[in-house]
């Protein structure tokens, strides 16, 4: 391990004075200690500016977020705590280049799902041809056997995906999972770079950064394009759990960004197949429904019977084609931790291309095989729960201890189907203004892909941060936190 | 808009309009209780609780009273349960408000809610009541000057209007069957005075009668003053224009009844003589008026609020 304590003429900077690197791949630095060249503008003005600068900086932006109210819901503890989201001052900044093979490599990537959603509620061939297990399929609690043979419009069933990507230590990007249901995040990217516009104004404009402003447009239009039969001017509205949910920020703020109507559960009703929103001017019908509310509480007549996050009647009248929901129904199955084992044949199967980003190789505990080395080296591996995220339900084999060991070992010989192994991955590191100087911390990359009439993905995504020195885990849930994502012109 | 918001800018603004009329009345009755008038405490206290709509007042003490009316989350109408149901109800429509009007009233619930002031209610009720009733004031201005005088604004007009309307009616008529009139050789002057200062109405009063209270002119002006803004007709006027404007935008049909609803009230207090009120008896004419108030309050919600479904799909 090399610190810049031992070149201190070259990184006359005290602010790096305490950067380590070592084997993971270093987003700022190449493995001789020297900046990249897209980096370049954002290193010289770090090495200008005075630590106490940085640090008024730093106050200005946690400020911005605490009145702008951006926090979240850490569950589990104290009956849901609200705190703001920790933000990092350093953005991650990606070359053109290097952002177009993710760009490529993610829209094909959603496309080969959206097939594979579109096979499995209707012939279900590659299930036939054995490409994927059926009994994977169909143990999967996220498999809902009530959307069989029902068309969805332009058969897109994942809308809005956030997939999960790391860099590797040779610098390649590797896909570690895929967020198909009701991903979020998506406002701490929007805001975060309005506080970016706010506290690095020069070096922003010196890097040449491609925007990320016109999400909120390229998310109406692509809702607008799932339109049930075409309807030329849709209502879209956006359904939220209500204030108590994690993410009730993130739901208000995109609907104000688009313009459309936040509204909850009571506020729609379903009458003869239709859906519609009680307005003081009368019931308005409802085209599209942008829901941030999971598959079991959309509607108690058809799922969860004691939910009251949905709307009674309302399943009906998306299965009858007369109101579109975005996501469809369904499309956990895609994003089971053990289905994307087979994520890479599935590219293979519908679209005959070899996969552009790779899959991170991972066991499936399930095959007695590979359970057996999973079990012998739980100390070196990461396993996961199948139908989990935020980080809940995770044992991190390096950072764990005997009996934490012990009780995963316990919980996979009772039900193998409901985990999975990989690896621990080495994540590559980004520059983090902690504690007054610049330190390496592990991140990942979250993009966020809309798919309508077309693919888009806004340049940028949320970069997470795993804040604690040496942690693997970014998740916000168990101390993460975020930093903008630069991706820049060329 | 959205029914359930126009529902919880309602309830904001009547829970908010209640705790300002609230902290007044405590403001006025803890003063008049400073010097000796005559009145004995619980008598004061239980016609001051009378007049809040609040029951079970007749066991407690002074202090006990005060208590429950200003602090008591177990007691609906008081003062703090009021401001957290006003903000529960912002809460539930934070993006359809200004920020300005969020930063506020959050300001005023922390204000209230904070470690502590239990003790400070004990030791300076006066200067907390003060700080609510500026507290609700603020809010009242900021409102008006950063928020769309759109449908949302009047919904809150509507709220703010019929709750003092209400609120005016159920206090006038306990006092009037509650404090002797001078007549009776009886000296209660002061409380009579305190009845026009509930209602912020004592200088507003003196400007048109001079400084001679009597009851029926106190009567008068109460209710039936076209231009003081704490006078039964003045709430009812605005809350007719609040409510019209509202129609306009609307396509339902069932908004005549409640045009009719409060045309009528307007017209009634528009055109009552004070001489035929009093001698036709105070209560039957306010009772009148909250009866009718109480009808314009379920017509909003039957047309706007929580109407069925088949009757809308008609229109």
């Amino acid at each position: 391990m090399a610190t810049f304590d031992t070149a201190p003429e070259r990184y006359g900077s005290r602010s790096f004075r305490n950067y380590e690197l070592d084997g993971a791949y270093d987003e700022m630095f190449d493995s001789r200690g020297d900046p990249r060249p897209h980096y370049k503008a954002l290193y010289d003005s770090l090495l200008e500016l005075p630590a106490d600068e940085l640090r008024r900086r730093k106050q200005a932006s946690d400020l911005y977020f605490l009145h702008q109210g951006i926090t979240f819901t850490v569950y589990g503890r104290d009956e849901g705590t609200e705190r703001i989201f920790p933000h990092d001052l350093i953005p991650r900044i990606l070359t053109g280049s290097e952002w177009s093979v993710i760009e490529r490599g993610l829209t094909q990537r959603i496309t080969a799902l959206n097939l594979f959603l579109k096979d499995l509620y209707s012939d279900a061939k590659i299930l036939a041809d054995r490409v994927v297990p059926r009994e994977l399929v169909y143990s999967c609690k996220h498999f809902r056997r009530e959307m069989r043979g029902i068309p969805v419009p332009r058969d897109v069933y994942v809308t809005v995906a956030g997939t999960d990507l790391v860099r590797l230590p040779d610098g390649s990007f590797a896909v570690l999972e895929d967020n198909l249901r009701v991903p979020s995040g998506v406002s701490y990217m929007l805001t975060s770079r309005q506080v970016m516009k706010r506290i690095l104004p020069s070096t922003l404009v010196q890097s040449g950064v491609r925007p990320v402003d016109h999400y909120g447009q390229a998310l109406l239009s692509t809702l607008r394009s799932l339109a049930p039969g075409g309807r030329s001017d849709p209502t879209i509205v956006l359904l939220t759990p209500g204030v108590y949910n994690s993410a009730y920020f993130e739901h208000a703020y995109l609907a104000r960004q688009m313009g459309i109507e936040l509204v909850e559960g009571r506020d729609l009703v379903a009458h003869e197949n239709f859906v519609y929103m009680r307005t003081t001017a009368g019931l308005r019908r409802v085209d599209v429904i942008y829901r941030r509310v999971d598959d079991d509480f959309v509607d108690p007549l058809a799922f969860r019977s004691d939910s009251t996050l949905g709307c009674a009647g309302l399943f009906n009248a998306y299965r009858a084609g007369n109101v579109n929901l975005c996501n469809a129904i369904g499309t956990g199955i895609a994003d089971d931790k053990a289905v994307y084992a087979y994520v890479p044949q599935i590219i293979r199967y519908y679209l005959g291309e070899d996969p552009i980003i790779q899959n991170v190789e991972t066991y499936i505990l399930d095959d007695p095989p590979s359970r057996k080395y999973v079990l012998e080296n739980l100390d070196k591996m990461v396993v996961k729960a199948v139908g989990e995220s935020g980080g809940y339900g995770m044992l991190i084999g390096p950072h764990s201890t005997r009996e934490q060991q012990e009780d995963f070992r316990r919980r996979i010989l009772a039900d193998p189907r409901n985990y999975i192994a990989q690896p621990t991955l080495l994540l590559s590191r980004a520059p983090c203004f902690i504690d007054g100087d610049v330190q390496a911390r592990h991140v990942d990359l979250r993009p966020y892909i809309l798919f309508g009439d077309k693919c888009t993905i806004v340049p940028g995504g949320l970069t997470r941060v795993a804040l604690r020195r040496g942690s693997l885990v970014v998740n916000s849930s168990q101390g993460g936190g975020s930093k903008d994502t630069w991706v820049l012109h060329e | 808009m959205l029914s359930r918001v126009a529902d919880s800018l309602y309830w904001m603004s009547r829970y908010l309009e209640r705790a300002e009329h609230t902290s007044r009345l405590l403001e006025v009755n803890i003063n008049l209780m400073l010097e000796h008038s005559g009145v004995a405490q619980e008598v004061r206290w239980s016609r001051v609780g009378s007049s809040l709509g609040m029951t079970g007042l007749a066991e407690l003490d002074t202090h006990e009273s005060v208590q429950t009316m200003t602090s008591d989350l177990n007691e609906r109408s008081s003062i703090v349960s009021c401001i957290v149901s006003a903000r529960d109800n912002a809460r539930q429509v934070r993006e359809q408000i200004s920020s300005e009007m969020w930063e506020q009233l959050n300001r005023l619930y922390h204000h209230v809610r904070r470690v502590g002031i239990e003790d400070i209610w004990d030791a300076e009720p006066m200067e907390l009541l003060r700080q609510v009733r500026d507290g609700a004031h603020l809010f009242q201005g900021i409102t008006d000057s950063t928020m769309n005088h759109g449908d949302g604004w009047q919904f809150i007009q509507v709220g703010r209007y019929i709750e003092r309307a209400l609120s005016l009616a159920t206090l006038l008529d306990v006092h009037f069957a509650q404090v002797p009139s001078e007549e009776d050789g009886e000296d209660t002057h002061i409380e009579w005075l305190g009845l026009l200062k509930s209602a912020t109405a004592f200088e507003g009063y003196c400007k048109v009668y001079t400084a001679d209270l009597t009851p029926d002119r106190i009567a008068e002006f109460l209710m039936l003053s076209e231009e003081f803004p704490h006078s039964i007709r003045f709430a009812v006027d605005q809350l007719r224009t609040a409510l019209n404007s509202i129609a306009e935008a609307s396509t339902s049909r069932k908004t005549d009844r409640l045009a009719r609803l409060s045309g009528r009230l307007v017209a009634a207090l528009s055109y009552s003589q004070i001489e035929e009120i009093m001698s036709g008896g105070v209560h039957t004419y306010l009772e009148s008026v909250r009866r009718q108030c109480a009808q314009i309050h379920t017509a909003v919600n039957q047309v706007y609020i929580t109407y069925a479904v088949e009757s809308a799909l008609e229109a």
